[in-house]
């Protein structure tokens, strides 16, 4: 045993509290919350309370699970055209942020090295400032008697105002503004560290600069590409307050729909099989993220 | 491409990304001092939105118990993160690493709908139980501290892991205690990170409407819980003020204590510097 843990073990009388304490925070406010979801989604609601899972009958308790809510939601066209409508709003956003993110983060990378923190702390910035204001911003920008379409007006670009509010426009916009530093930030990390030597052989080698980007800068900056992915797709999926500011009648999103069924039809056990169906679709992305962040560590180390 | 044009693209192409991302917080913050009732066409300018603010007092009783809660939550966040920083990048070989690294992860990533549900459902199972806690302050503040801990955590292990491991062995070496030895050399140095967690803890907990809307009780509103529900109903000049206001602050916030985190980093650089020269004499 080497004198750092040895160390920390008589820090704080011994490492069962530094492990302990954390351990026990998160097992109390994530670990069974998520199990208490799972357990409401298969009951039911009783007028006012939820029905308990455990009847007695004859003195012997009876496990009473009940599945209708998975039943409805997967037999029920609207949430099926939600869950799909949600995952499309999802991959477009991660799309277009790694489409504007990776060059603007491709060019940061080869900016001189003394302005690079100030370019980054600039992208960092907006973060700080409320994330619901910045949403509410758009809102004045894309109504159609909004600032954008004020400024075309008068410029005489367009004659009519421009239906960019409450469609998929809207949406698109607020979650792309929104998730873009998440995107921005570990391919950073990753480009940053990119060993510009490869290119240079490549270039001795006769690599034209295009196919050297493809086979070498691409592949190398994989982890940061499929971490910044997750850190946009796996949020995005639930998203809750852009579609409801920005979005419309059409724009169906899961989190609203969970919104609505826990605020508006007080139904619990359905908003609680609403969220496990939620967490289902972005297990397989988490672990993604998992092993992405995994292989982003054992590149800096 | 020759090389001149592909710099005007590159620069370009970093420009448009910044108009995108601060067009508009500067419209926002433009229109704040618009005359004018209707938030998007310009008037001239005054400050009635603000004065209008000050009288506001559904808005300011929201920011007090928004500062309230930001203060404590910001508070919890950085003690239990820095707790899970220290068992994840101490311990790097306990059983049940993996179990807490994700436990750790899950408020980060997880839509906040699912993470605002599942603390309800829990805090209303544990009060059906015990008769507490009421919905409220205090069920606010853990959810923040929640989601705050697991970004302070981040915070924390990344500058764990710049720190250099032989200082701690050289102070032991030298007969200092453990406690002393994190009085005296792990907590100084971690000190930049603590602070830029509250910062970040402080500002994630006044900026939360999807938390504080499922684990509120009746009388509790948060500052963004109020403006949430009038952006809801539309456009309202009073938003555009709260914004300016936050977005000062918040930027000198930001700033300071920036030049604080690289003026200390400096100050130790040249105290190393400085070591290490008087011990090659």
């Amino acid at each position: 045993m080497n004198k750092i843990t040895q160390f920390s073990q008589g820090l704080f009388q011994g490492n069962k509290l530094v492990i302990g304490i954390p351990y026990g925070w998160f097992i109390l406010l994530v670990a069974i919350p998520l199990m208490i979801v799972m357990k409401i989604s298969l009951s039911e609601m009783e007028s006012t309370s939820i029905s308990s899972m455990i009847s007695w009958t004859n003195g012997l308790p009876t496990l009473k699970l009940n599945f209708a809510n998975y039943q409805f939601i997967f037999s029920d066209s609207l949430y099926v055209k939600t869950f799909y409508s949600s995952l499309k709003y999802a991959l477009i956003t991660t799309l277009i942020c790694l489409a504007i993110g990776y060059p603007f983060v491709y060019f940061m990378a080869r900016a001189p090295k003394h302005i690079q923190p100030t370019l980054l702390m600039l992208i960092m910035l907006p973060f700080w400032t409320s994330f619901l204001l910045r949403i509410y911003a758009w809102k004045t920008l894309l109504v159609s008697n909004g600032v954008i379409n004020n400024v075309l007006l008068s410029l005489h670009v367009i004659k009519e105002p421009l239906a960019m509010m409450n469609n998929s426009f809207s949406l698109t916009i607020g979650m792309v503004y929104s998730y873009l530093p998440f995107m921005i930030l570990p391919l950073y990390a990753n480009l940053s560290k990119l060993d510009l030597r490869y290119l240079e052989a490549a270039a001795d080698l006769g690599t034209s600069p295009f196919k050297a980007f493809w086979l070498i800068t691409v592949p190398l900056s994989k982890a940061g590409i499929i971490a910044g992915s997750m850190l946009v797709f796996i949020p995005a999926v639930g998203e809750y307050v852009i579609p409801e500011l920005l979005g419309g009648p059409d724009t169906l999103m899961i989190g609203r729909v969970l919104w609505d069924e826990f605020f508006s039809n007080n139904d619990w056990p359905m908003a609680a099989a609403v969220a496990v169906v939620m967490i289902a679709l972005i297990l397989v992305p988490m672990a993604i993220l998992n092993r992405a962040e995994a292989s982003l560590e054992e590149g800096k180390s | 491409m020759s090389q001149a044009s592909n710099k005007v693209f590159a620069n370009g192409w970093m420009f448009a990304v910044y108009l995108f991302l601060y067009l508009p917080i500067v419209t926002l913050v433009v229109f704040s001092f618009n005359d004018s009732k209707l938030v998007t066409v310009w008037s001239h300018a005054s400050t009635r939105w603000y004065s209008a603010l000050m009288q506001d007092g559904d808005l300011i009783s929201a920011v007090s118990l928004s500062l309230k809660i930001a203060f404590l939550s910001a508070l919890m966040s950085v003690f239990f993160g820095t707790f899970t920083a220290f068992a994840l990048h101490r311990y790097s070989r306990f059983r049940g690493r993996t179990i807490l690294h994700s436990m750790a992860t899950t408020p980060l990533v997880m839509p906040d709908v699912i993470v605002g549900l599942s603390l309800l459902l829990m805090l209303v199972s544990l009060q059906q139980w015990l008769g507490y806690p009421e919905r409220g302050l205090f069920t606010i503040l853990l959810g923040h501290a929640l989601l705050g801990t697991a970004y302070a955590a981040v915070v924390v292990t990344s500058r764990l892991k710049e720190m250099d491991g032989r200082l701690d062995e050289a102070a032991m070496d030298l007969g200092a205690k453990p406690l002393q030895v994190f009085q005296l050399v792990t907590l100084p140095l971690l000190a930049p990170a603590l602070v830029s967690a509250f910062l970040l803890t402080f500002t994630l907990s006044f900026d939360d409407v999807v938390l504080s809307s499922f684990l509120s009780g009746p009388g509790f509103n948060t500052m963004p819980m109020v403006i949430f529900s009038r952006a809801r109903l539309g456009l309202n000049p009073t938003i555009n003020a709260v914004a300016t206001v936050t977005i000062t602050i918040v930027s000198i916030a930001v700033i300071a204590s920036s030049f604080y985190t690289s003026h200390v980093e400096r100050k130790r650089k040249r105290e190393m510097a400085l070591a290490y020269s008087d011990g090659n004499k």
